[in-house]
């Protein structure tokens, strides 16, 4: 077996503290992975400095530490590859841009097939990433067993493994880390980072937006960025903005630690889990939301229970190990299953929402196109498709079930 | 693991149940006179309060029946909205 990796040393100091100013060129709403990253892209490519994050709670907080890690692109439609493949490319630089090793391993991504129809779905995919420039393999269960020996190849399993989509450049990166790092490169370029101040509301002229109120009073801004994920509504109804939004619970869990045994990711639709190994070793388990609207942070222990069986059945191996631990994030999900990233009616106010389950893959991406968005006022031709408008014309990015995982 | 009242079964596991969203939702009296933004609002625009909200739940391991509750999303406290009516 590979030693254990070694763990990252933070740097001493990451980030100030500062007291919030009476107002800013950009203020963002929300300093998880997506607002972090978008700080960083407006000073580094706009040179937009004059910005603060302001955070209800402590950075990265949120659905930022309750995520599970993995990154891939192998969507199926041209305008979701073209997003998350930009990410890919961003991950793949970035620790030494921003000179921090934030673990990003790429082992690969395995998404399963079990029956014939998702063999043709699946391998259907695979041909579109390629027209993409998405890397993306179909691999039988002989490599299979190769490139993850753990799995349960058995044909004699309720849903046999026909084969995989494979990814090679997918993986893993450690997600506090990489908010620390994209923190701290902010930070050090002048961006405020604030937190404890939680936004309640907004301050209108017309149809701009001249500010926001927060538990510490009162902040101007030239122009308002929201990356709030799972409360988003709770903001823009303030302003009478309805949005195609509904809150989720969103669970993961992980167990105790391991030796290192599981050499890639694996996910399955069907059975509906996807599983890698920390690079501390606890395996990271995850499956679809609650199906109700939720903002407790804790969803239904039967879907828990489903994930677990159905890891069980693929990984037999795991059968002793213990939960250590389970938890939910609030998701924001869309009628379409693809975010919203663009402007709204209000001519300085920007949304970012929308991510359901797939929030963290898309982290230096979207904040790469939400700074263009912002700083120039118009979408980058990346996230021209994903407006709000959509939900009108009917332009619909349907990625349900053809993104590689239910959601 | 919610505890939902069926309004004819009773308390039950919410594994026995299929979530409905938003109740209320009345289908348009006019579909054909819509705009498109009227009719997007109608297909995709759902109240999502962190609180009191009214939702429909199917009891489709059990009477198979509709019916309302109003939930808390942050407390998942579940009161029964008119018990014994049939949702709209």
């Amino acid at each position: 077996m590979a030693p254990l990796p070694v763990q990252p040393q933070p740097p001493p100091r990451l980030w100030r503290s500062p007291e919030p100013k009476r107002h800013y060129e950009v203020v963002i709403v929300g300093s998880g992975g997506h607002g972090l990253a978008t700080a960083y892209y407006l000073a580094r490519n706009h040179g937009i400095r004059d910005v603060a994050v302001l955070e209800r709670g402590w950075l990265a907080g949120g659905n930022m530490a309750r995520n599970t890690t993995i990154i891939r692109s192998n969507y199926l439609f041209d305008e979701s590859a073209a997003l998350y493949n930009h990410a890919l490319d961003l991950w793949e630089q970035l620790p030494a841009e921003l000179e921090y090793d934030f673990l990003f391993s790429q082992r690969g991504v395995l998404n399963l097939a079990h029956t014939e129809q998702e063999v043709r779905d699946s391998r259907r995919r695979v041909f579109a990433n390629q027209l993409n420039g998405v890397d993306a393999e179909w691999v039988e269960p002989a490599e299979i067993a190769e490139l993850c020996p753990i799995l349960n190849l058995s044909e004699d399993i309720r849903y046999p493994v026909l084969g995989a989509t494979l990814q090679r450049r997918g993986g893993i990166a450690k997600h506090d880390h990489v908010a620390w790092a994209f923190a701290r490169k902010a930070d050090e370029m002048g961006v405020d980072l604030i937190q404890g101040c939680e936004v309640t509301g907004f301050e209108t002229d017309g149809d701009r937006v001249t500010g926001v109120q927060t538990s510490l009073g009162p902040i101007g801004a030239g122009r308002v960025a929201l990356a709030a994920a799972g409360r988003t509504t709770l903001l823009t109804d303030t302003l009478g903005l309805r949005l195609p939004l509904q809150s989720h619970p969103l669970q993961a869990l992980v167990s105790e630690l391991l030796e290192p045994i599981h050499p890639c990711v694996v996910m399955s639709n069907h059975v509906h889990v996807y599983c890698s190994q920390a690079h501390k070793g606890e395996l990271v388990l995850g499956a679809g939301i609650d199906t109700y609207n939720g903002y407790g942070q804790r969803g239904s222990v039967h879907v828990i229970e489903r994930q677990m069986a159905a890891a069980l059945e693929l990984f037999p191996i795991f059968a002793q190990a213990h939960v250590i631990r389970t938890w939910a994030g609030t998701v924001d999900v869309t009628p379409d299953a693809s975010p919203i990233i663009g402007p709204t009616p209000y001519e300085n106010l920007f949304l970012n929402c929308g991510w359901g389950t797939g929030g963290f893959k898309a982290t230096p991406g979207v904040g790469w196109v939400y700074a263009h968005t912002i700083a120039t006022g118009r979408p980058h031709p990346l996230n021209e498709p994903y407006g709000l408008d959509r939900f009108t014309t009917g332009a619909l990015i349907d990625e349900h079930g053809a993104a590689a995982v239910a959601h | 693991m919610l505890l939902i009242h069926c309004p004819w079964c009773g308390d039950r596991d919410e594994t026995e149940f299929h979530y409905g969203g938003q109740a209320h939702v009345d289908y348009p009296d006019n579909p054909n006179d819509m705009g498109d933004a009227d009719w997007a609002g109608y297909l995709f625009l759902r109240d999502n309060p962190r609180g009191l909200f009214h939702e429909r739940w199917s009891h489709t391991a059990g009477c198979r029946r509709w019916f309302n509750v109003v939930r808390d999303t942050a407390t998942n406290e579940i009161h029964p909205e008119t018990a014994g009516k049939v949702a709209p």
